[in-house]
């Protein structure tokens, strides 16, 4: 394709080098502002104050207040993304498999398009307005049925409400992701399964799912990662009475808390470490559960 | 009765009539093709048999059980699709074996099944191998050897060879009959090419609009086509205009000739009739025997195909083609030579419309 | 069948409740601001408020040029990749994934460390150097979506043979990104922009965490003051969000229209 003859090294040839040009603003910005600051939390989580290499920020994580927060975290990120990808397997599979009509598909396609990106503080404020003290559903079950919701000790600021809550961008970004994926899977392979006498749920079992389980293994650990990170939505719902990882480091950088910005890092950099091993295990899945592709 | 009994099936989608009143009787053991252009409802009839499809009336009853409401899981009915449809989550040996196992055998029964049917189908070093690591041929007789496992009663094979290169399909519809016959199994074929319907088979059901045209041995199909749709669909043929003389007495006149074929025709005295003749039955020249029809006419292409050698002659009545053998010793006539073409009487088939 | 239908519909009807609640919650609280009739009190009081004026229109400011850069980053790049280094593809995809795995709070955690009043690089020092760096920082989350939509566009156009015909036409790499490759991923490069747009429009903690006033932090200022305006807000904020996914579409399916038609 390069129309000069001259015998130089690929790379080096005036036509390589201008289109270097090309592709170099991508990578000055991406180390400026996206590998740099994570190295520098993933280093200073390994310094003190002095400069001199320590693993004591990270002795400070095993104190009992952020050892809850993480755990409330994890368990709030891992029941969100079970929860989500199993309430959107569902739905994906009736809109696709269900035999429903078709624009009914479309619509909630769309509808999950809006509902996955309506996250951060209005959506706690919709979830207020609903199941708050004073919220429409709240209201409509005392009213018309006689039953105290908040009577019976639930209460939006908790982590029931806040898992509730993070449901709603969860479950339709399973739906987004998995409606193809089940979309792909062929009818031939239903009706072999079926000629060789195999049950609706044997089908299931030894083919659909094997071949659905890397998307919903991928799925999960986005979904985990997901809501793992949100902190506007639990900010703006809880203020920050519900202590979880990702508000205890928002009050530590904003210096609310106690001026350590060491164990800001440690903090930065295990949730780094969880998100990325919550990566890593899906990748390590997805290969073993795809050695019939490659 | 027949083993594999299909009684007045019908099916419509809709307002849509597929497949209408379709009645066929299958021998055990016997290959029947399903031929015909896409639409004409063969698979839709065959989607009936597997039972992927509910008839709207009719019966299908295999060796004397009803199964028309049967599912398909239960009906222990072989199935090869057009696109393999191998579980790509399965190594072949799995895929093999995967009726077995659902049927809950145990798992030495399952190796040893397997392992004479990846031999049957030449594949046994190829066991642990994904399907996508396979060809398509591969592939499609792996699917083939899953439909058989565990024994089913009927074989089905929907076009399943048309995803295929020339070569390869050639020499699989070999394997494939080769198989049948060894196993002796009741076996339905679909597809769109007659070629590979009349070298497979041993009946073939022309479908055309939901409708069986003929149902007969590839050598009557082809030879007495019993609708002018399947004259056209099966091989190449000439239509030539006659006019019918008188039709309980077998007279006709063929370009400004009277000719007497001594049989009675359908259609009716004093009509426009098409007369059809197959290539290889032309002459070029004048045939010896008496009951042969001789028309004049002039070359208008010569195709030199190797072995044969396919002309274009122009008659009264129309364009014939036919064929002839290469002769080392003599090349092809040129274009826009008069020539003499002969026909015999019995070659000439009087089509109903 | 039947039963398989039931099921679905089940399905559907129990998750259409779960999302259509609280979006009927939010409405109706969000007109109960008179006691005892429904009315528009709170989007009266909160539009009329120049806090609202001032956070909104510097957010919107803030949201398109934070797609105008992510176009300048992410088209040349996808090009340039799709055409000239297919080897760095991995890398380029691995690095616009980040975003989607590493938390926000501490990608911008990171900017506070590095380019603090005391960094080389002080951006945080001064009111334009923050703006910059929220820019930025915006571009970057919206990295994941931007790239894949336009790697997703030049995937449909043969931009071998564009690039090439428009060579050998004598135009320069300038002309070529801006004249035949962008007007041919201009749907792609929408929906990527109206999804950034989408997400920036409303972001909290890296606007909360450098200190800028804009539209999220005013909004956790209000739901942290007020009763019935937030509820108002979340009903604009999911109009918003409506607006930009249904433009999508249209785009989407217009350019499907004059594609059909071509």
């Amino acid at each position: 394709m390069t129309t000069s003859a001259v015998s130089l090294p690929a790379a080096l040839r005036p036509r390589q080098i201008l289109n270097w040009f090309g592709v170099a603003p991508f990578f000055i910005f991406a180390t400026l502002f996206l590998i740099l600051p994570t190295l520098n939390i993933v280093v200073g989580a390994f310094r003190n104050a002095q400069g001199e290499a320590t693993l004591e920020n990270l002795g400070k994580l095993l104190s009992p207040s952020i050892r809850s927060a993480f755990w409330i975290s994890i368990e709030l990120s891992l029941m969100t993304a079970v929860l989500g990808c199993l309430f959107g397997f569902l739905i994906a599979a009736a809109i696709t498999l269900g035999g429903l009509p078709r624009p009914l598909r479309n619509a909630i396609l769309t509808f999950s398009g809006v509902a996955s990106n309506f996250a951060g503080v209005p959506l706690a404020f919709a979830f207020i307005a609903t199941l708050g003290r004073l919220g429409f559903v709240t209201m409509l079950l005392r009213h018309w049925f006689g039953i105290n919701l908040y009577g019976s000790g639930f209460n939006i600021v908790s982590f029931l409400g806040l898992a509730l809550t993070y449901l709603y961008f969860q479950i339709p970004l399973m739906v987004l992701i998995i409606t193809p994926a089940l979309e792909g899977l062929r009818r031939e392979w239903r009706e072999a399964a079926e000629s060789l006498g195999a049950s609706g749920f044997q089908y299931w079992r030894m083919v659909a799912l094997p071949v659905l389980w890397p998307s919903l293994l991928g799925t999960l650990a986005l979904l985990f990662a997901n809501a793992f990170g949100a902190v506007a939505t639990a900010i703006a719902l809880t203020g920050s009475s519900l202590s979880i990882a990702p508000i205890v480091l928002f009050a530590q950088i904003r210096g609310d808390v106690l001026n350590d910005p060491h164990l800001g890092y440690a903090i930065a950099f295990a949730m780094i470490v969880l998100t990325a091993v919550a990566n890593g295990i899906y990748i390590l899945l997805r290969m073993r559960a795809e050695r019939w592709v490659k | 009765m027949a083993f594999l009994d299909i009684h007045q099936l019908q099916k419509s989608f809709g307002a849509l009539r597929v497949v209408k009143d379709f009645t066929l009787g299958i021998d055990k053991g016997e290959f029947v093709s399903f031929l015909g252009p896409s639409g004409c409802g063969k698979t839709t009839v065959l989607r009936m048999v597997a039972g992927f499809e509910t008839p709207t009336s009719g019966a299908i009853r295999i060796d004397g059980r009803d199964v028309t409401g049967l599912p398909a899981n239960r009906r222990k009915i072989g199935m090869v699709f057009q696109a393999y449809a191998l579980f790509p989550n399965l190594t072949v040996e799995e895929n093999i074996g995967f009726g077995l196992k659902v049927a809950g055998e145990d798992k030495a029964a399952i190796r040893k099944r397997v392992g004479e049917m990846l031999e049957l189908i030449g594949l046994s070093q190829l066991g642990g191998r994904y399907p996508f690591q396979l060809s398509g041929g591969q592939q499609q007789r792996v699917a083939l050897a899953r439909a058989l496992a565990p024994r089913p009663q009927v074989l089905l094979l929907d076009e399943p060879l048309s995803a295929l290169d020339a070569k390869i399909r050639v020499s699989l519809r070999e394997e494939i009959r080769r198989i049948q016959r060894d196993l002796g199994i009741t076996t339905i074929f679909v597809t769109h090419d007659q070629e590979e319907a009349l070298s497979m088979s041993d009946r073939v059901v022309v479908m055309h609009q939901g409708v069986a045209d003929q149902v007969g041995t590839p050598f009557e199909i082809y030879n007495r086509p019993a609708t002018r749709f399947v004259a056209q669909f099966v091989g190449t043929l000439n239509l030539i205009d006659a006019d019918l003389v008188d039709a309980a007495a077998g007279r006709i006149r063929l370009g400004g000739v009277p000719v007497a074929l001594n049989r009675s025709l359908p259609g009716q005295t004093g009509k426009r009739i098409s007369l059809a003749l197959r290539p290889e039955t032309v002459a070029l020249g004048r045939k010896d025997e008496g009951n042969a029809v001789v028309l004049a006419g002039t070359i208008t292409e010569v195709h030199f195909l190797g072995a044969v050698i396919r002309i274009r002659v122009a008659v009264e009545g129309g364009l014939v083609s036919l064929d002839t053998f290469n002769q080392p010793d003599r090349p092809p006539p040129s274009i826009g030579t008069p020539v003499e073409i002969s026909v015999s009487h019995r070659d000439l088939l009087v089509l109903a419309a | 069948m039947t039963g398989k239908r039931l099921w679905s519909w089940l399905a559907v009807v129990l998750g259409g409740l779960y999302f259509l609640l609280p979006l009927a919650g939010m409405v109706d609280f969000s007109m109960r601001m008179k006691r005892g009739e429904y009315s528009f009190e709170a989007y009266r009081l909160v539009l009329a408020d120049p806090q609202f004026q001032q956070t909104f229109g510097y957010s919107v400011g803030l949201a398109l040029l934070t797609i105008v850069l992510g176009i300048l980053i992410v088209v040349p790049t996808a090009y340039f990749v799709r055409l000239r280094f297919p080897g760095l593809r991995p890398i380029v995809e691995f690095i616009t994934l980040l975003p989607l795995v590493i938390p926000p709070i501490v990608i911008v955690f990171g900017y506070i460390r590095i380019y603090n009043t005391s960094s080389i690089l002080p951006l945080t020092g001064s009111w334009l150097g923050t703006n910059i760096l929220l820019l930025f920082g915006y571009a970057t989350l919206s990295l994941p979506y931007m790239y894949r939509s336009v790697d997703t566009g030049l995937r449909t156009i043969d931009i071998a043979s564009l690039t090439e015909a428009a060579q050998s036409l004598g135009a320069g790499w300038a002309r070529i990104l801006t004249v035949v490759i962008l007007p041919n991923v201009f749907v792609s490069v929408l929906s990527g922009a109206f999804l950034t747009f989408a997400i920036v429009i409303g972001e909290y903690v890296f606007a909360a965490l450098l200190n800028v006033n804009s539209f999220g932090p005013y909004m956790v200022w209000m739901g942290g003051n007020r009763a019935y305006e937030p509820s108002a807000l979340a009903v604009v904020a999911f109009a918003i969000t409506w607006a930009c996914m249904g433009l999508i579409q249209l785009f989407t399916r217009f350019s499907k229209f004059s594609t059909a038609r071509r």
